[in-house]
């Protein structure tokens, strides 16, 4: 029989050698954890734009997504107001990268609807023009939602979408990430009415009525298409100043 | 370690008779999920596609292998009131670093799998091993007793996983086998005698996996192995 001294020995000395080995994995991986984070992050970005890349967003090295990055993509931050926002603003305000990719979507979503951080990347392509992305989050049934919107240069048009989600049921409400079909269905779609104001895309239960503004739900994931839908229309008018100041210009 | 225990007993060491059985028993007549009926759980949450519940099966058979082995090496060693809390310790321990290393060698499904990697700990063959075989055992006898439950899961994880994927979705590993439209190798709509078919919506969701289970187990009792079957 063990004495109760005995026994706190051996747990203390266990746990002891345990928290030193984990704690040496987790630090000797961080590098590699972050990195892959990054890229993640970065893929899903590429990923509303991979008609116009020509590529397939989960199938590129890492090399490949950072050369993308270097070459094409510039990265832009603004404010609500539409004001651009500089690397040390973003940077006080808790990122330390100070990049667009650096903006962490759901702090954002947490904060006062005025004092949010907008992130955009505009990929230009070889001959000159120009394709923004926009980033949005929203909820869907269990969790949150979120995606990027690439939008063509006469800032009325969908050029591709990309959509994640923390919990959505598989094979429901999970297709608005894993259905590349239903996701090419927002390619050509108009996000803004006739009278200039930004309505989003609207998803619609039972098929889309009007074709030029509306894509069809999913079958069994009514409560997550809504949430796609509302995500796009708050989402994509919080840019609305953005947008404005960039057909100015 | 192995070297010494081979100079003091030969038969520890070896792979014999009753070896080999340590490794194919749960595969068969002592089966984790279809005789022990444990770790239903995560065999209902990770079986929706066969690439999960590939990297899920070798991430237990990793934990059930290594968790044993450990358990074994210190079984005189620990503390008979606290034996509980230190295996869940080494199971924990164990599961943490999987789900670094997945993270960082193979971040897809790392993010696909998270919550249930987690879960690995609550599994109960991993911890029904430990108490039951590794308190009693050598540590080479443990090892093999990990592993054979461990693949023992693995096989039917993989099993109903292949099921559902090809039923609910007509995918196999993720490639389009067979459904409706011209993304699939065998479109359906396409040829008029099997117009009729297209995939279940139910297989994708966990129901499913209980319903796949219980056919599984009654195929198992009822044609591989009888004398499961109580007559009496």
């Amino acid at each position: 029989m063990h004495s109760t001294k005995q026994i706190i020995i051996f747990v203390f000395i266990m746990t002891s050698v345990v928290a030193v080995i984990l704690a040496g994995m987790s630090t000797a991986l961080k590098p590699k954890h972050e990195l892959n984070e990054a890229i993640y992050a970065k893929k899903a970005i590429l990923a509303a734009v991979e008609k116009k890349l020509e590529i397939t967003a989960s199938e590129l090295t890492t090399e490949q997504v950072i050369n993308i990055f270097d070459s094409k993509i510039k990265q832009d931050v603004f404010d609500m107001k539409g004001n651009p926002v500089t690397k040390d603003q973003i940077i006080a305000a808790g990122y330390k990268g100070g990049l667009a990719e650096s903006i962490d979507m759901i702090k954002e979503s947490k904060k006062p609807e005025s004092e949010r951080l907008l992130p955009m990347y505009t990929l230009t392509d070889d001959s000159g023009k120009k394709t923004y992305i926009f980033s949005v989050i929203g909820k869907g049934l269990w969790d949150r939602i979120w995606g990027n919107i690439a939008v063509e240069e006469d800032l009325k048009t969908v050029a591709g979408v990309d959509f994640d989600h923390a919990g959505e049921t598989p094979g429901l409400g999970a297709e608005i990430k894993d259905n590349a079909a239903w996701k090419r269905q927002f390619v050509g779609k108009r996000f803004v009415d006739n009278d200039g104001n930004i309505t989003g895309v609207g998803v619609i239960k039972g098929g889309a009525k009007e074709p030029e503004w509306q894509v069809d739900g999913i079958s069994g994931a009514t409560i997550t298409a809504d949430g796609v839908d509302e995500m796009l229309a708050r989402g994509l008018g919080y840019y609305g100043p953005v947008i404005k100041s960039l057909q100015k210009s | 370690m192995a070297d010494v225990k081979v100079a003091e007993k030969k038969s520890t060491i070896g792979f014999g008779k009753a070896e080999r059985k340590l490794l194919t028993d749960p595969l068969d007549s002592n089966n984790p999920i279809t005789v022990q009926v444990l770790g239903i759980c995560s065999a209902l949450a990770v079986t929706t596609g066969l690439k999960n519940a590939t990297v899920m099966a070798i991430a237990v058979v990793a934990v059930c292998a290594f968790a044993n082995l450990i358990t074994s090496l210190l079984r005189n060693s620990i503390p008979k009131a606290v034996r509980m809390i230190v295996q869940l310790v080494i199971i924990a321990a164990l599961v943490t670093i999987v789900e670094l290393t997945l993270k960082a060698v193979a971040f897809d499904s790392y993010k696909q799998l998270s919550v249930f990697i987690g879960l690995i700990i609550t599994n109960c063959i991993v911890m029904g091993r430990l108490e039951a075989f590794a308190m009693a055992n050598t540590p080479y006898r443990s090892l093999l007793d990990g592993i054979g439950n461990g693949i023992g899961y693995g096989i039917i994880l993989l099993a109903v996983a292949f099921i559902r994927e090809f039923f609910g979705k007509g995918e196999i590993y993720g490639f389009k086998i067979i459904g409706v439209g011209s993304d699939y190798a065998l479109d359906t709509a396409s040829i008029g005698w099997l117009s009729w078919y297209s995939n279940n919506g139910l297989m994708v969701l966990f129901p499913s996996a209980m319903f796949v289970i219980g056919v599984l187990i009654w195929i198992h009792r009822g044609w591989i192995n009888k004398d499961l079957v109580d007559v009496s």
